[in-house]
């Protein structure tokens, strides 16, 4: 029990920065998959290369740049606010590779169905084209949000007290090692499976209520 | 009300019209016939300005399409110009192509309303109307995965006919249906055509309903029209010796 | 002057070094886990259902959960237990577990699709399911997923500085070390980074060209 409580508190600070950095991931991956995708070569390049350095460099590498390097150009930036921007920018790189695969993978009879009613190309990808690949995205939102779940518990190196450094701070002044990280695994597990997973669940059914595929 | 002008489409190095001449005039249904890569298809896709076309000029209602006035010059459309032009076109396609992720309603419901700006409860009340004379006053609120495929294409029509175009293109409307499902979609084109006398151009493999409906046959072949003329002659006793092959193969199947 | 480039070639040689540690864990790494991956696999579909579902469960609760804490737990909780693992061998345990379940889903993939027509094959000829798996399934199932295999391993690359925090001196931690030693961070990290960036805009380089020569065939 005498565990429990501290271990808790940490969970809090791991479920902050989940959420927190969550909203990040889904903004920077729907804005820079759509850019891949947008008519200006400029604009593409720009989210190319946004995607192949943020996914081409390690997680834990850009929270220490922010967090270490930063403060040589200036720049300080609280250890909550690397956390939560670092993750979410990171899992964003991923997150836009979904979101243009899944808009891509819209058939084309869609689009030109949508030409054929004159819709300009603003409003067919609002109306017609994103809605039917938010639903595709879903699933695989579903496992970057786990990815970004065990990302957080990088934010225990750069000094926030989440999860897993109240473990390691535990474990070095009880000696309770097996308990400890038994706890946090489970505690981890059920953030993932008990949480995130259903609610990705709850979203694709809500989302394709009523419309079946049809196979064409 | 349609004009192509020696209209040339190449996909690579491949000539699929091959300056293309053909006039329609308002009110006039075309069949358009002919084997398949005979570029009958694409005639409707580039009226509709799915894609671009290599060479030559079409003209909808007297006004040019594919190209625009500037500087007392003819230039390439550019977007603007296509969308006041296209909305004086409508198509259904073969594979329907209905928005699965809206209502029989809503899929009539939303050019009207977010492309010529009425007012939701105008858009509703056309929309209904027109799923009305299609026969499906009683499925607007069905997705289209729970319709079968002549209700989807009847759906398909209503969703076209909402945005009033005064050209209605038909490309091989009842190819992907089952046999039994054909007849009732093409009983909603041949109202569209007797009771509001709209301009309609088919791409077709029903052979009698050409025949009876369409005011003027066009046998295509290798990118051009090989022979056209009223049914009753194309159809019956057609002159081009391509046009008697193709017609007997098409009956031998049926 | 913010990145000066006389501290960055002083510092190089002391980096490579580090970086030589991050190319071991990763390949050692790698190894173990395309190993623990194809048992994850193939005891996911063993007819055993008591071996097949724990494994499953296991494989699914493995990849919930974060490496680091993982790493955590296999270097400090084996000493209780009179298990005491030196650093690497508890880190790359860690790191072939871990990614051990992800790569079991890829050969998973490969093994569903090979045509059942196969296995029937198989046990018309009367072969054993070792022979099965070993001469008959396997053949064709792991070539396709060569490129799928291929973005693991640079999956694991990108994850090896998880290691220094059970103090093995890889390359960030390398950085980290000459960070706090000259007070100078923007050098060694942003080396780290660009180390990083280009070994695995290479590796994902390789795996378009693995993919694009399976495409061939």
């Amino acid at each position: 029990m005498d565990l429990i409580v501290p271990l808790l508190r940490g969970a809090r600070v791991t479920i902050e920065i989940a959420a927190l950095a969550s909203l990040v991931a889904i903004a920077v991956g729907l804005v820079v998959g759509l850019a891949r995708l947008a008519p200006w070569r400029a604009v593409r390049a720009l989210a190319v290369c946004y995607v192949e350095l943020f996914r081409g460099t390690s997680l834990l590498v850009q929270l220490f740049w922010w967090f270490f390097v930063l403060p040589h150009f200036g720049i300080f930036l609280a250890p909550e606010t690397v956390g939560i921007f670092g993750i979410g920018m990171n899992i964003g790189a991923y997150g836009a590779e979904v979101v243009r695969g899944a808009i891509r993978a819209v058939p084309r009879a869609q689009h030109e169905a949508a030409i054929a009613l004159n819709m300009p190309p603003a409003l067919r990808m609002r109306r017609i084209i994103l809605p039917q690949a938010f639903r595709a995205m879903l699933p695989p939102w579903g496992n970057l949000l786990i990815e970004l779940l065990k990302g957080t518990s990088l934010v225990s190196l750069i000094t926030l007290h989440d999860l897993t450094f109240v473990a390691a701070q535990l474990n070095v002044a009880t000696f309770r090692t097996l308990e400890i990280f038994s706890l946090v695994l489970v505690l981890y597990y059920l953030l993932a499976r008990g949480v995130i997973t259903p609610a990705v669940r709850w979203l694709e059914r809500r989302a394709s209520r009523g419309w079946v595929r049809s196979e064409v | 009300m349609v004009k192509f002008d020696a209209v040339v489409k190449r996909y690579g190095g491949l000539v699929v019209l091959d300056g293309l001449d053909l006039e329609v005039a308002a009110g006039e249904r075309v069949a358009i016939i002919g084997p398949s890569g005979s570029g009958k298809t694409t005639v409707l896709r580039v009226l509709m300005t799915l894609e671009p076309i290599d060479g030559g000029i079409i003209h909808v209602d007297g006004e040019p399409l594919t190209h625009m006035a500037r500087n007392g010059r003819l230039v390439p459309a550019d977007e603007r110009h296509l969308r006041r032009l296209r909305g004086r076109i409508g198509m259904v396609f073969q594979h329907f192509n209905l928005f699965p992720h809206m209502t029989a309603l809503e899929n009539c419901m939303e050019a009207p309303l977010h492309v010529l700006g009425l007012s939701r409860a105008e858009a509703r009340e056309r929309a209904a109307g027109l799923l009305e004379m299609v026969g499906l006053g009683d499925k607007r609120d069905a997705y289209p995965g729970a319709l079968s495929g002549g209700q989807q294409q009847r759906v398909a029509i209503a969703r076209a006919l909402a945005m009033r175009p005064k050209v209605m293109l038909f490309d091989e409307v009842t190819s992907a249906l089952d046999p039994e499902l054909v007849g009732e979609v093409l009983q909603v084109i041949r109202r569209l055509g007797e009771e509001h006398g709209l301009t309609m151009l088919m791409v077709t493999h029903q052979i009698a309903f050409a025949r009876e409906f369409a005011h003027r046959v066009c046998f295509f072949d290798a990118g051009r029209i090989a022979e056209q003329g009223p049914p009753d002659r194309i159809l019956v006793e057609p002159e081009h010796p391509r046009t008697r092959q193709f017609l007997s193969a098409v009956l031998e199947s049926h | 002057m913010l990145f000066d480039w006389a501290f960055a070639f002083e510092i190089l040689p002391v980096m490579a070094k580090a970086a030589l540690v991050t190319l071991q864990a990763t390949i050692v790494g790698y190894a173990l886990a395309l190993a623990i991956g194809l048992a994850m696999a193939l005891a996911r579909r063993s007819r055993r259902r008591w071996i097949a579902l724990p494994v499953g469960e296991t494989v699914e609760f493995i990849r919930s959960t974060p490496l680091l804490v993982q790493i955590y737990f296999l270097y400090f909780v084996g000493p209780q237990f009179g298990l005491a693992l030196s650093a690497w061998q508890a880190g790359l345990a860690a790191l072939g577990l871990h990614y051990g379940t992800y790569v079991s889903e890829v050969y998973r993939a490969g093994l569903d699709g090979v045509p059942r027509g196969q296995w029937e094959a198989a046990a018309a000829l009367n072969l054993s399911r070792y022979r099965t798996y070993r001469d008959i399934i396997l053949p064709q199932a792991i070539p396709p997923i060569v490129p799928g295999l291929g973005n693991y391993l640079i999956g694991i690359f990108k994850e090896t500085p998880l290691l220094s925090v059970i103090a093995i001196i890889e390359l960030l931690a390398r950085a980290k070390l000459i960070g706090s030693e000259t007070f100078r961070y923007v050098e060694p990290i942003t080396l780290t980074g660009a180390f990083f960036l280009v070994m695995s805009l290479a590796a994902a380089a390789l795996v378009r060209l693995a993919e694009r020569r399976l495409r061939i065939r």
